[in-house]
């Protein structure tokens, strides 16, 4: 419950999560994704997902159209490269007004719609926007090859970073590669969160939480459902649009296949595996996916043998031809399974699994707990 | 004063005629009963006048606004609220949170980016929902979830939240319906209650008990056209009524 | 005119695809409630039926004929697939109609599929929020494809049509039209023959057999046939099966057309539900009607002299006629009130 929750522990909250955040490259190493290109891959999905949440979560509007947004998030970052010059923060303001302008548009559209009416609008949008990206649109988008920085783009207030080499975006001769890339990701995702959690906790969050509940009841309460969702669902493609341009700060180059639908329905997946509603499950459910998708892929049969070696012979070969599947190339598979156990056993995903488990601790420990309504992990 | 003033309203729903130039007028400050036998009419009318259904001809004034053609959202800001037949309430959503909602609505109007304050900051609505949760004896069970009260309960919440937007017009549909006679009493008692914050009421209902116990006029609603109207005394004599109503029993 | 004629008929088969897995999709939707994302893996199921019977029969004997050499003096090694040696005349045709022929293994297979899904998976779902049912089918048509994927591999596998419709007909000049202008392969004919006898089954099957009328009575009211006392449950079951071999026989068929890969059901899917969606949900009419409009809408948008005026519209059509009839006719072209709205 919104109203239960104490300044005192929201800061607390955020305090804790921005020092995980950032100390990440530490205690990640021991499980091999303390490197950068991946713990980039975490801040950039952890936004992508908290910003979806923002409308899945709250609104209950099933969009599977979100990846457009990224897309254009990611194309307007790139120009803003070619035109403006390497740096990143006019790179990503751009980004958000522009993301925000096309979910502005799309979302007047599909909101006069509901249920799957509207996930059906929004994916026809997304799927229109990747189509002309790929033919019509090149001259804007660069079509197959995907877009990026050229030595001849004129980079108005650049003339300083005219020296050889590869263009890498650089926040005032930081470049924005490797961990400083990281740091730089990670910052904007504690903004990110941060502004997620005072909307969370805000009046305009509840409004949002009353329109998944009942927007019947909100209509005849004086209230016009309507801007709520379109509010919520512009703020969501702006974090998808941030998230876009945050692809580019790391690695300057946009392609169309970032606005495809299988990436619509991977921030779905996320933020489900991670618990739609809660504040840290979706940038949680973002990172789980991003690691073992990782792992899971870098893995081959000569790697499955060593893990197997412990096993009989006539076990470990049925063993790993079983467990190759589910690895390297056939990693979706995998994906496809957590998927299917997670929304058969766990709808809540993760954050309810986590509140399970610390109600049953908390039931053992102290039997003396007041018996109010248990306030769901946030 | 008149509040509310419905004038030659038809209603169709292809060849059936729900509504049948009904006119009706409430007085300010007074309750008001529509009663009639099931498919009378009782419900096409009141959600004609609360925007759910577009009525084919007539108008519904409420003082000098016309409600026709205006949105439920629309109506509820001038001051009509509406309790529901099935109560429908945030079931999500804790009480208080239930009745902050609405309070909020009267304030603030149908639409307020409030994305940066705190909800649990602002004293004001807060304050008032608590007392409101207190009013209807809701208020020890204020941080649980209102989809797990009781059916009682959730009518009580959800009059609740219509009392805390102070409507200037309250309109309830069978606010009773399906209670337990002890439930039905508090349901009145609470309803008589809150007549003293001289909210106008119009109440649909089938319950004669509920009906003469709270109502200072009565319409008889037959086959969508008004058959009688009075004081309830007067109600209770007429033999068409008593016809129509009751296929001529005695009440 | 003669133009127009010849997009028309390619759109058809097309439309006949969509009009198939929509029809499924929609009598799933209509009866048991439930939104089906693993609908496209079920047609891709049945093109890899097709695909592995091929395969089976293709696995051949090696004999050695002692009369003929090859080029390098050797006796000539003779690959004749099992059928063949087996079967003689009967193997050979039953290997140039495999496909055809397996529909008879894909009807059990797909029986079974839908069979397993349904009692296993679907079933539990039944009660749960349609934001649930989407995303567990989502899982599932995943599972299913990336199975395929690892049997048989990413690349598209080629199957031929039968020798005697592998051509094409100038039916254009049957009509009159100069010859060479309206050309028509003969199995995109048979495909849509097919999909007509599938249409038409269907549709029979619900008019006329007391099954078929519980099934339109449960897709009306669900709840009041179930205060009848007639058991639901099991005909949903049964249900959910034929519309997985109505996907299955569709995908069978359409593999000369297109050679199947693994993410083929995926493609066909998300044209299939805004097919399902323009369609109005819940109405199999719809569903048909709006399969094969789309499929001909496509046609026309791929001809140059429409993209000359509107560059990429060959690419947005489907998408934008979605968007404007859901804008326009908010419940789809036949849909009823208050299906799917929550």
């Amino acid at each position: 419950m919104v109203t239960k929750i104490s300044p005192a522990r929201d800061y607390l909250l955020f305090g804790v999560f921005a020092i995980a955040v950032l100390t990440m490259p530490v205690w990640l190493a021991p499980i091999g994704a303390g490197y950068p290109d991946l713990l980039q891959k975490f801040a950039i999905f952890g936004l992508f997902a908290t910003g979806f949440n923002l409308l899945f979560g709250l609104t209950g509007y099933l969009s599977f159209g979100h990846a457009a947004f990224l897309g254009v998030g990611s194309y307007t970052a790139v120009w803003s490269f070619k035109l403006l010059g390497m740096n990143p923060i006019p790179a990503a303001i751009l980004a958000v007004v522009t993301s925000g302008v096309f979910a502005l548009a799309i979302g007047y559209v599909s909101l006069r719609r509901s249920g799957i009416y509207f996930s059906i609008l929004t994916l026809a949008f997304a799927q229109m926007s990747y189509n002309l990206a790929y033919s019509v649109l090149t001259p804007i988008t660069n079509g197959e090859t995907g877009l990026r920085v050229l030595e001849s783009d004129p980079r108005l207030f650049d003339s300083s970073a005219n020296a050889d080499g590869p263009l890498i975006s650089n926040l005032f001769g930081i470049e924005m590669t490797g961990y400083a890339g990281f740091y730089f990701c990670a910052v904007v995702l504690l903004i990110g969160f941060f502004i997620a959690q005072r909307i969370f906790r805000s009046p305009f969050g509840i409004m949002l939480r009353a329109v998944k509940t009942n927007q019947n009841r909100m209509n005849y309460t004086g209230l016009n459902p309507r801007p709520y969702t379109l509010a919520a669902f512009v703020i969501s493609g702006m974090y998808a649009g941030l998230a876009g341009a945050l692809m580019c700060i790391t690695d300057p180059l946009a392609g169309a296949e970032r606005m495809q639908w299988t990436a619509s329905g991977e921030v779905v997946l996320m933020t489900i595996l991670g618990g739609a509603g809660t504040l840290l499950g979706p940038i949680l459910g973002a990172a789980l996916i991003k690691y073992f998708e990782n792992i899971f892929s870098a893995f081959n049969e000569q790697t499955l043998h060593e893990v197997f070696s412990f096993l009989p012979d006539f076990l470990e070969y049925p063993v790993v031809s079983v467990a190759g599947l589910f690895v390297g190339e056939g990693w979706h598979l995998t994906l496809g399974v957590l998927f299917m156990l997670i929304v058969i056993f766990l709808p809540g995903g993760i954050m309810e699994g986590v509140s399970r488990i610390g109600r049953l601790f908390k039931r053992s420990s102290s039997k003396a707990e007041p018996s109010g309504a248990t306030a769901p992990a946030e | 004063m008149e509040i509310l003033r419905v004038e030659g309203v038809n209603k169709s729903f292809g060849g059936l005629r729900a509504l049948n130039n009904v006119n009706f007028s409430v007085e300010e400050g007074t309750v008001q009963a529509i009663i009639g036998p099931n498919g009378a009419g009782k419900s096409t009318f009141l959600n004609c006048m609360i925007g759910r259904l577009a009525p084919d001809t007539g108008t519904v004034m409420f003082g000098d606004i016309s409600l026709t053609g205006m949105k439920p959202y629309e109506i509820n800001q001038v001051g009509v609220s509406r309790v529901f037949q099935t109560p429908e309430i945030f079931s999500e959503l804790s009480l208080i949170e239930n009745i902050m909602i609405p309070t909020m609505a009267k304030r603030d109007g149908s639409f307020a980016l409030h994305a940066f304050k705190r909800l649990d900051q602002d004293a004001e609505v807060r304050d008032k929902a608590l007392h409101m949760l207190e009013d209807v004896g809701l208020v020890e069970k204020r941080d649980d979830i209102s989809g797990s009260l009781s059916r009682g309960d959730k009518r009580r919440l959800e009059l609740a939240m219509c009392l805390s937007q102070d409507p200037k017009l309250l309109l309830l549909d069978e606010p009773t319906a399906g209670m337990s006679r002890a439930d039905t009493n508090n349901t009145i008692d609470l309803l008589k209650r809150i007549g003293d914050r001289g909210i106008t009421k119009v109440v649909i209902e089938h319950d004669m008990h509920v009906v003469f116990s709270l109502a200072e006029k009565v319409t008889v609603l037959a086959q969508g056209a008004i058959i009688a109207e009075g004081k309830p005394e007067e109600i209770k004599g007429d033999p068409r009524v008593q016809e129509a109503y009751l296929g001529g029993a005695h009440l | 005119m003669d133009v127009i004629l010849l997009q028309l008929l390619n759109g058809l088969d097309k439309g006949g695809a969509y009009a198939l897995i929509a029809l499924g999709l929609t009598l799933i939707f209509g009866t048991l409630g439930v939104v089906n994302f693993a609908h496209g893996a079920l047609f891709m199921l049945g093109a890899f039926c097709a695909v592995s019977f091929n395969a089976l029969l293709g696995l051949e004997v090696v004999t050695v004929d002692e009369t003929q050499t090859t080029a390098w003096g050797t006796p000539l090694e003779v690959r004749t697939p099992y059928v063949e040696a087996y079967l003689g005349d009967f193997g050979a045709w039953i290997l140039n109609y495999s496909v055809p022929v397996s529909i008879l293994i894909a009807i059990p297979v797909m029986l079974l599929v839908g069979f397993v899904m349904e009692r296993g998976l679907i079933k539990h779902f039944y009660k749960r929020a349609h934001a649930d049912q989407i995303l567990v089918t989502f899982g599932l048509a995943i599972v299913l494809q990336e199975i395929i994927k690892s049997i048989y591999g990413a690349n598209p596998i080629p199957q031929a049509a039968p020798v005697a419709v592998r051509g094409a007909a100038d039916i254009g000049a049957l009509f009159g039209f100069d010859p060479g202008v309206i050309v028509y392969p003969y199995w995109r004919m048979v495909y849509l023959a097919f999909a007509g006898v599938m249409i038409a089954g269907v549709f029979a099957f619900l008019q006329f057999t007391t099954f078929g009328m519980v099934v339109r009575a449960g897709m009306a009211d669900r709840d009041t046939v179930g205060l009848l006392g007639i058991n639901i449950e099991r005909r949903f079951t049964i249900v959910f099966a034929i519309a997985a071999v109505v996907a299955g026989l569709a995908g069978v068929m359409y593999t000369p057309i297109l050679p199947p890969d693994y993410h083929m059901g995926m493609d066909f899917l998300v044209l299939s539900f805004v097919v399902v969606v323009v369609g109005g949900m819940g109405s199999l009419s719809g569903a048909v009607l709006a399969g094969f409009l789309l499929g001909i809408l496509q046609s026309f948008a791929s001809m140059n002299e429409v993209k000359a005026i509107f560059p990429g519209i060959d690419q947005i059509i489907i998408y934008l006629v979605a968007v404007i009839v859901l804008l326009v006719r908010p419940r789809g072209l036949m849909g009823r009130k208050g299906v799917m709205e929550n």
